[in-house]
């Protein structure tokens, strides 16, 4: 197959790249997710911490 | 190398007598074999066409006796009286496989005569002496890789699923090499020779499959 | 305890991955020259080919990290091959729709057999996928762990067999399909590819450590809640002395 004008390639380029970048962006977010659920038990954990060090005093 | 006969003679003796595995793998591939010849249309199969559906079939009948290759042991405590005896748990596998060559061979020496009765018109006689050597080495390569996943997959929960899913993957470099080196041998008329590379394939695969089971098996066997 | 801080470092080696990202695509799309049969089209091979070869680096690496837990049984080597493959299947993923996207552009058609890589590829592929269901069906976690290194060992040894019978069963007619300038590249092509290489091994690795320390975090939190509802006094001290002290590791009486 002779190779594509320009403007043709450049789709197929771009849909590849672009594939690319939203399979980072994606794994990013995920990740983002993971990391706020961590932050949220962090929170309950401290709180906890809290209660259980005034129910010893 | 006693443990190992001893092993594989007490398995070939129950298969003997509940023929669980070999006469199914049998059953399985001629009637494959039937399917094939309405789904493909075809009274004659020849060259890759022919390679192709003997060893499609072949590798799936193996698929179900690797699946019950481990099940008695699991079942019956199998395992646990290997790990007390005094022998090395690579004897287990070692048996293991070889009972699996046997019943490949057993499989082959029903298989094939009906896939040339079916299918073989002309040329079957001279293919036969390396088709023969074909089908020991691809046996030894299945028998290995069927022994070690068949260790793995048996004590998981989806056994039965899991199996067919890991060895097919990996048996694709021995269904290339076995249909490739069986393609001229199925041609009409016979082409004797047998590229060596996919002698060479074979033998590599099941060289490097058995050192690697020989080394995982003990870390699989430590329950 | 297990003391590691799978963050350290991480900073560096994220901006060390933005940089070269960054160079490897002003590379691509400025410095590197048309392909004479291809046209620009090849310019996907700066991101299918890297991708492939770090998704196949990392699988073997992963055979290693397996070796390396069954001789010293510690988890954390089952958890790196675990993330190792992980990381290795999502860009598997984008090397087959890379691959797919090129194929078409060059050749019209969604997926071609002549390029041994790409499918030898799939098939490595297919193979990997199993480790998802073959580690959900152990419990038990130290059979799981060394169920899933003796299957990473057994997938890594198979990577190069593969490749090698896939490559002998094509034909010699064929002409490589996704090959570039019939096997010639030009210097300013292979400092491209050289530097897109590097990119995405770094991307590659940061992503792992990521993930790692994501893992490791949970876990720790895990333990930390645990110890919290058990024994109220030791578990409330070592909230605190973690809340307090939220930049430095802290060695807890285990």
């Amino acid at each position: 197959m002779p190779a594509l004008p320009l403007d043709e390639a450049g789709k197929y380029v771009a849909g590849a790249y672009g594939v690319f970048v939203v399979l980072l962006l994606v794994y990013v977010a995920i990740m983002a997710t993971k990391l706020q659920r961590i932050e949220r038990e962090l929170q309950l954990l401290t709180r906890l911490a809290e209660k259980r060090r005034t129910e010893r005093t | 190398m006693s443990a190992i006969a001893a092993i594989v003679r007490k398995d070939l003796r129950v298969e003997l007598r509940t023929g669980e595995s070999v006469p199914a793998m049998a059953i399985f591939a001629v009637t494959t074999f039937v399917i094939f010849h309405f789904s493909l249309e075809r009274d004659s199969l020849e060259g890759e066409l022919a390679s192709g559906v003997l060893w499609v079939t072949l590798l799936f009948a193996a698929v179900l006796g690797i699946n019950r290759l481990f099940v008695a042991e699991r079942e019956q405590g199998g395992f646990d009286g290997i790990l007390l005896a005094p022998i090395e748990r690579t004897a287990l596998l070692a048996a293991k496989a070889a009972a699996l060559f046997i019943y490949l061979v057993a499989l082959e020496l029903i298989a094939v005569p009906a896939f040339a009765i079916f299918f073989i018109r002309s040329g079957f006689w001279d293919a036969l002496p390396l088709l023969i050597a074909v089908l020991a080495l691809s046996d030894a390569a299945i028998a290995v890789i069927g022994a070690l996943l068949a260790s793995i997959a048996v004590n998981t929960r989806a056994r039965d699923l899991l199996l067919p899913l890991l060895l097919l993957p990996l048996a694709v470099p021995v269904m290339i090499a076995a249909s490739e080196a069986t393609k001229p041998l199925l041609s009409v008329p016979v082409d004797s020779s047998i590229a060596g590379k996919w002698i060479l394939v074979l033998a590599l695969y099941a060289v490097i499959f058995g050192l690697l089971a020989y080394a995982l098996f003990d870390f699989l066997m430590e329950d | 305890m297990d003391d590691t801080l799978f963050g350290k470092g991480l900073r560096a080696l994220a901006i060390a991955s933005v940089l070269l990202l960054g160079a490897a695509i002003a590379l691509v799309f400025f410095y590197a020259p048309n392909d004479a049969d291809q046209g620009f089209i090849q310019k996907i091979f700066y991101v299918h080919v890297p991708l492939a070869i770090v998704a196949l680096v990392g699988f073997v690496v992963a055979a290693g990290f397996g070796i390396a837990h069954l001789r010293s049984r510690e988890q954390k080597w089952d958890q790196a091959s675990y993330v190792t493959i992980h990381m290795s299947i999502i860009f598997g993923v984008a090397v087959l729709v890379t691959g797919s996207i090129w194929a078409k552009g060059s050749w019209g058609k969604w997926w071609v057999w002549d390029e041994p890589t790409l499918v030898s590829f799939l098939i490595v592929f297919l193979l990997y996928v199993t480790y998802y269901p073959l580690r959900y069906s152990i419990e038990d976690r130290d059979r799981r762990a060394r169920y899933s290194s003796a299957f990473a060992i057994t997938a890594g040894a198979f990577v190069p067999v593969n490749f090698i019978a896939v490559r002998l069963s094509e034909s010699l007619i064929h002409p490589r399909v996704l090959s570039t300038t019939g096997g010639h590249m030009p210097g300013e092509m292979r400092l491209t590819f050289i530097v897109s290489l590097v990119a995405m091994a770094l991307l590659y690795a940061t992503l792992v450590k990521v993930e790692l320390a994501s893992k490791h975090a949970r876990m720790q939190l895990r333990a930390l809640r645990r110890a919290l509802e058990d024994e109220p006094a030791e578990g409330a001290a070592m909230a605190t002395a973690l809340a307090t002290v939220p930049a430095r590791p802290v060695s807890v009486p285990d």
